[in-house]
């Protein structure tokens, strides 16, 4: 395993009108492939940073951001993100959007037939099929987010990117979602740096958990490396005493170390 | 006994329709079987009354139009009266596309060049205006240098623009034409502009996690989020061209209903006057329904 990912000493400062704000400091952090790392932390520390740092929808100030071997200059196919608000286009239907995507990464080298196929396979791996030719107001949240999951899984990226994908949704759906992102992990075996706030869902889908402080300057406090066998399920873990240290873990970082006046 | 009056005052209070469809529902209490048409007949009131309230208040508004329009035309006996205006639009709407010469010609034959002139002004317009918006809300710098231009040349009276198209194209007809075009070009650049630059930061994103080319980002993200502000453009950009329509063709001469307003004044019929001012208003109104239709369509 190599390091697939990295971040070596990111700073990023924003200016804004109220002048300059220093969102993160001195950032480090290592991935490697086919790893599942989670970013957590409270609400404001720049989780959402990191993240669009690596897909490169933001520039450093300072540090230096690898993947594959290459410095992240701009963003691109190969780190691919499922947005919050799910970002699908309003005016596409389901199969248009994740089309668009697939066109884009495949559509130099593949004919039409073979990108449709691509399209078609994405929706069925998030069990949408049914639904290809509807429009995203025309299905619900969840629906949503697994065609935003189906987009970016259907460009077989070297990185899935995700921003607290399943934070909009209620918790029901939430944890169907998890399970069969959990599923869809294992078997294709992507890198996935996903940011949330849900402990359950950081040690439900880790490898490892990475703990901020809080801002400004916010950086890596610690990083959890979860030992949980795979392929993991909901309900075993329920009674799995590891999973639950692992859970006090990441508790007692958030609210003891990092604790945050409300 | 003061009970029994303050316990009766809100059923007097009720409307006339709730009292009705209480005394029908009665009997349906008393005998088991005929609730269910004592609550048909509560929903056909209920359908009835929702009916009236929707058709009611244009027809007052309309009676009372008319009955102003009376009470003015007998103080002043020069403005013909609803009835003598009504018996002369039959009369020239029995025949709308009769030809007797130029300046002889059916009310159809007047609606129809308008219509055209104002499609021709307009879609010159919207082939410039429409590209320009966009520019102009893609890149700040263009929108920054055009923008001191617009505000300069946005508020000018459509007519002053007459004398220039009569200079350049030394004809009438082009000259209405140009100030269709110079009037309503503005609406469409604002609003693309405006659609363009406020296409949300979520779809941008997707493009450039995409890497999608120029021309992609234009046709499949810009152009749709900016629909419905190209749209508004379009509605409010054919709303100021039927508007000048009217003045400008009073002063170029030809076919359509500003002449035919001129001309008419000159014959002294003014129920014809006041038929093409009604003419206007409904061609206009038709024209902003069916806009607005068709907006409803790109409601995402
Ligand atoms: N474009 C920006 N300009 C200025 N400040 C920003 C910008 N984006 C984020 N920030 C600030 O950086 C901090 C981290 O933001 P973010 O990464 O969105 O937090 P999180 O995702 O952890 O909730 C916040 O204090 C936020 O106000
Ligand atoms: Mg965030």
């Amino acid at each position: 395993m190599e390091k697939y990912v990295s971040l070596e000493y990111v700073d990023m400062v924003f200016s804004g009108r109220q002048g300059k704000f220093c969102a993160l400091r001195d950032v480090n952090l290592s991935i490697n492939q086919g790893e599942f790392v989670s970013v957590i932390g409270h609400s404001g520390c720049g989780k959402s940073t990191v993240l669009n740092l690596i897909a490169g929808l933001l520039m450093p100030t300072d540090g230096v951001m690898l993947c594959a071997g290459r410095e992240i200059a701009g963003p691109g196919p190969e780190r691919a993100v499922v947005f919050q608000n799910h970002s699908l286009l309003p005016w596409l239907t389901c199969f248009d959007n994740i089309y668009l995507a697939v066109e884009r990464v495949f559509g130099s080298t593949e004919d039409k037939p073979s990108l449709k196929k691509r399209t078609h396979e994405a929706l069925a791996l998030v069990g949408l099929t049914h639904s290809e030719m509807k429009y995203p107001n025309e299905i619900s949240g969840g629906m949503k987010q697994r065609v935003g999951i189906a987009r970016a899984l259907a460009m077989e990226p070297k990185v899935l990117l995700m921003d607290e994908p399943f934070g909009a949704l209620d918790a029901l759906t939430r944890a169907h979602l998890q399970d069969e992102l959990l599923g869809i992990v294992q078997r294709t075996g992507s890198t996935v740096v996903m940011v949330t706030h849900d402990v359950d869902e950081a040690v439900l889908l880790s490898d490892r958990i990475v703990m901020m402080t809080n801002g400004p300057a916010a950086t890596v406090g610690e990083i959890l490396a979860v030992d949980l066998p795979r392929p993991r399920s909901r309900l075993e873990l329920a009674e799995n005493p590891q999973y639950h240290h692992l859970r006090g873990e990441v508790l007692r970082f958030l609210y003891q170390r990092e604790a945050k006046a409300a | 006994m003061s009970a029994t009056v303050v316990a009766l005052k809100p059923e007097a209070a009720e409307p006339v329709v709730a009292a009705e469809s209480k005394t029908a529902a009665l009997p349906s209490s008393k005998a088991e079987a005929a609730p269910v048409a004592g609550k048909t007949l509560q929903r056909i009131m209920n359908v009835l009354r929702s009916i009236t309230l929707a058709v009611l208040p244009p027809i007052v508004g309309l009676a009372f139009f008319i009955l102003i329009w009376v009470g003015i035309s007998m103080v002043a006996p020069a403005l013909p009266g609803p009835a003598k205006t009504w018996v002369s639009a039959v009369e020239l709407f029995s025949d709308p596309f009769y030809q007797n010469g130029p300046n002889d010609q059916g009310i159809g034959w007047n609606i129809l060049n308008s219509l055209q002139r104002v499609g021709t002004g307009f879609g010159m317009a919207a082939l410039i205006g429409i590209p320009l918006g966009f520019v102009l809300g893609r890149f700040k710098f263009v929108n920054d240098m055009a923008s001191p231009i617009i505000s300069l040349l946005r508020p000018v009276s459509p007519l002053a623009w007459l004398p220039i198209g009569l200079l350049v194209f030394k004809a009438a007809d082009p000259a209405a034409i140009w100030v269709i075009f110079i009037s309503s070009i503005w609406p469409l650049v604002i609003n693309t502009a405006m659609g363009v630059s406020k296409v949300p930061q979520d779809y941008l994103n997707v493009a450039r996690v995409l890497n999608l080319s120029e021309w992609k980002i234009a046709t499949k993200i810009m152009l749709p989020s900016a629909m419905p502000y190209i749209l508004t453009g379009i509605r409010l950009s054919i709303g100021v061209a039927w508007l000048v329509i009217v003045a400008a063709e009073m002063l170029t001469g030809g076919v359509g209903l500003g002449f035919w307003v001129w001309d008419e004044w000159n014959n002294l019929n003014v129920e014809h006057i006041l038929i093409a001012i009604f003419v206007v208003g409904i061609v206009g109104l038709l024209l902003e329904q069916a806009l607005l239709l068709l907006a409803k369509r790109f409601n995402y």
